[in-house]
């Protein structure tokens, strides 16, 4: 490509010295092309940072990823190592435990209880007002992307997903975001109506956190359909959808300091962190346009993952416990 | 630079400048919002009925489960258990496990297989119900649930093992079942027949605490070897006093005969069942069942 075009070239030199005026080139290489898109941006100043962020994009972090995936299996692993080695230290699943003697309650296995046994004993207030201001500070949905073996279930079966996806396999197919709302309503009305905790029975969270400390059970049947489903069907169906557990921890999140912050300044607007994202609504302010201030907190139904921040390539995205930053 | 970024609004059409309102869908778009309602309908659908699937199994009424001690009534319990398994881990004889998909709504809730691994209170305290964070297992029940005739015990019930301690009783109010000897052409107490060896066997998992070997540790069965002249290992090994003894009762055809027979004091705890040698056991635990006199 690139010798026809310069022997066409060669041969118009040829042509201007016998005195044909030179002309605009009818076509120019790919590579040459590139740089003169760069030049076109402007100053000097501005080349080389675009030259930078081409570099930033580049290079791929997974400092975040890294760290949240080994903070959810350490959690996780140490209920499994504490009851079989009997180290007492932590107790029980994640539905509910005993953390050297403090219980600790998931405020949605609570609410369950609540409503269908509607008869509140000391312990289970305790151990429900514990997670509860542990999570209004740590960020509500943290839960979901820190805590949760389920999420890291979702997340590996997604990136099957993503591979069939650019394979054109298949394609995503999303729903009806207020679907959760609704599920989180019906389950919330089953427990009162039927007097059981209809949700805990498909709770996926609960499934698979009791199966890896008491051994598995035919019920991670449940867990693997639901997995099927999202690699086949719909991206990260159940966290996105339906979760009632994700809805109740991200209203305690509308309350917590800990949140992704979106820095206005030097976004490209090139929209990576809504591709990797969970749940993408919440960084709708990186749209071109959209952000109402030069920095803007991501919603509360943000989990707090980290994956937007480790592949932004210009830092606009960062973590920020609010009013940290004025102490400091 | 944001070539993947969609335009906020699509540009409005020059020509008719009072047209603010939304534009119209595009046939494609129609479509795909008819689909996503669709998938969304299917979605909920699916969710809800697996939800409600867990109900199958109170619709073809499953036998009972042996709860453990201090349960409350299996439909107050099965709402308020929050299916944590705390109770799971603090029993030193591993006899309570955890239901899987076939018990639906009850998955995950603790149950007891008094033929396999009894409670035999060799926690002394009724570990499991101090560990319950919801008060699914407890020692003293709200005003509002009233106990069934016949399950609650006369008297709280006195753990043999620490019969000489300034507190022998078990802090327990209500049984968990009553024994009844179920298959009485087996029982070699009936049959006026001895025993010898391990009660079930040498590959038997079970275990149980024996005073007479180690107060604190409970030991495998399988370890434990019986001679006796006449079969009395239900009555021999049951932790609680005075819940069963060997009776000379008149048998159907008018004869005397030796029986175990089971009293008030019945905890339903199981160790009967478990320590029942003849196979399948003779006696047997009814979950839930009341005292009747």
């Amino acid at each position: 490509m690139s010798n026809t075009i310069l022997r066409k070239r060669f041969r118009e030199q040829i042509l201007v010295m016998f005195g044909r005026e030179p002309k605009k080139p009818e076509a120019i290489g790919e590579e040459a092309q590139k740089i003169h898109l760069l030049k076109r941006t402007g100053n000097k100043e501005k080349l080389q940072a675009a030259a930078a962020h081409a570099e930033a994009h580049m290079s791929t972090s997974h400092k975040w990823r890294n760290r949240r995936w080994v903070a959810l299996l350490l959690i996780n692993l140490f209920f499994v190592f504490s009851f079989h080695y009997d180290i007492q230290i932590l107790e029980g699943a994640l539905t509910a435990s005993r953390f050297i003697g403090f219980h600790l309650i998931d405020l949605n296995s609570a609410l369950q209880v609540m409503l269908a046994h509607r008869n509140i004993i000391t312990n289970l207030l305790i151990g429900t007002g514990t997670v509860l201001v542990l999570w209004m500070l740590f960020g509500g949905r943290t839960f979901c992307s820190w805590v949760c073996p389920y999420h890291l279930l979702a997340e590996w079966a997604e990136k099957i997903h993503l591979w069939l996806v650019r394979e054109k396999l298949v394609t995503d197919a999303p729903v009806d975001r207020r679907l959760r709302t609704v599920f989180w309503i019906v389950f919330a009305f089953l427990a009162v109506a039927t007097g059981y905790t209809v949700y805990e029975a498909i709770s996926p969270t609960g499934i698979v956190s009791r199966a890896l400390i008491y051994g598995p059970g035919l019920a991670l049947l449940w867990v693997l359909a639901l997995l099927v489903f999202e690699v086949f069907f719909v991206r990260r169906a159940w966290c996105r959808y339906a979760c009632p557990i994700g809805l109740t921890y991200g209203v305690v999140g509308i309350l917590s300091p800990l949140r992704i912050k979106y820095s206005l300044e030097n976004c490209y607007h090139e929209g990576n962190c809504r591709k990797v994202c969970l749940v993408p609504h919440v960084l709708d302010t990186v749209i071109k346009g959209r952000a109402v201030h030069t920095e803007v907190p991501i919603g509360p139904d943000c989990t707090r993952c980290g994956l937007c921040v480790d592949v932004c390539p210009t830092n606009s995205l960062t973590y920020d416990v609010k009013g940290l930053s004025k102490l400091l | 630079m944001s070539q993947d970024e969609k335009p906020d609004t699509p540009p409005a059409p020059a020509d008719k400048p009072a047209a603010r309102a939304k534009p119209p869908l595009s046939r494609s778009r129609r479509q795909e919002l008819r689909r996503k309602l669709l998938r969304t309908v299917l979605l909920t659908g699916g969710v809800i009925g697996a939800g409600l699937s867990g109900f199958l199994p109170l619709v073809y009424a499953r036998s009972p489960r042996l709860r453990p001690p201090g349960a409350l009534d299996e439909k107050d319990f099965l709402s308020s258990c929050i299916k944590c398994g705390q109770c799971v881990q603090v029993c030193p004889v591993d006899a309570i496990k955890l239901a899987d998909l076939v018990d639906g709504i009850g998955v995950g809730a603790p149950y007891i297989d008094a033929r396999k691994q009894a409670c035999d209170f060799s926690c002394d305290a009724v570990q499991c119900v101090l560990a319950c964070p919801t008060g699914s297992l407890t020692y003293h029940k709200p005003a509002f649930l009233e106990a069934r005739p016949g399950a609650q015990l006369a008297a709280k019930p006195i753990l043999l093992a620490k019969e000489n301690d300034p507190e022998p009783t078990l802090n327990l109010t209500e049984r968990m079942g009553v024994a009844r000897l179920t298959r009485p052409e087996m029982c070699l107490a009936i049959k006026g027949k001895g025993f010898k060896g391990p009660a079930r066997g040498h590959t038997f998992r079970g275990k149980m605490r024996y005073m007479r070997i180690d107060r604190w540790k409970p030991v495998r069965i399988a370890e434990v070897r019986y001679e006796v002249e006449e079969c009395d290992l239900c009555v021999r090994e049951c932790p609680i006093k005075g819940a069963i003894s060997i009776e000379t009762v008149y048998a159907p055809d008018g004869s005397l005969r030796k029986s175990p027979v089971v009293h008030e004091p019945c905890v339903g705890c199981g160790v009967c069942e478990m320590i029942c040698p003849t196979e399948p056991g003779s006696i047997e635990i009814v979950p839930r069942e009341v005292w009747r006199t």
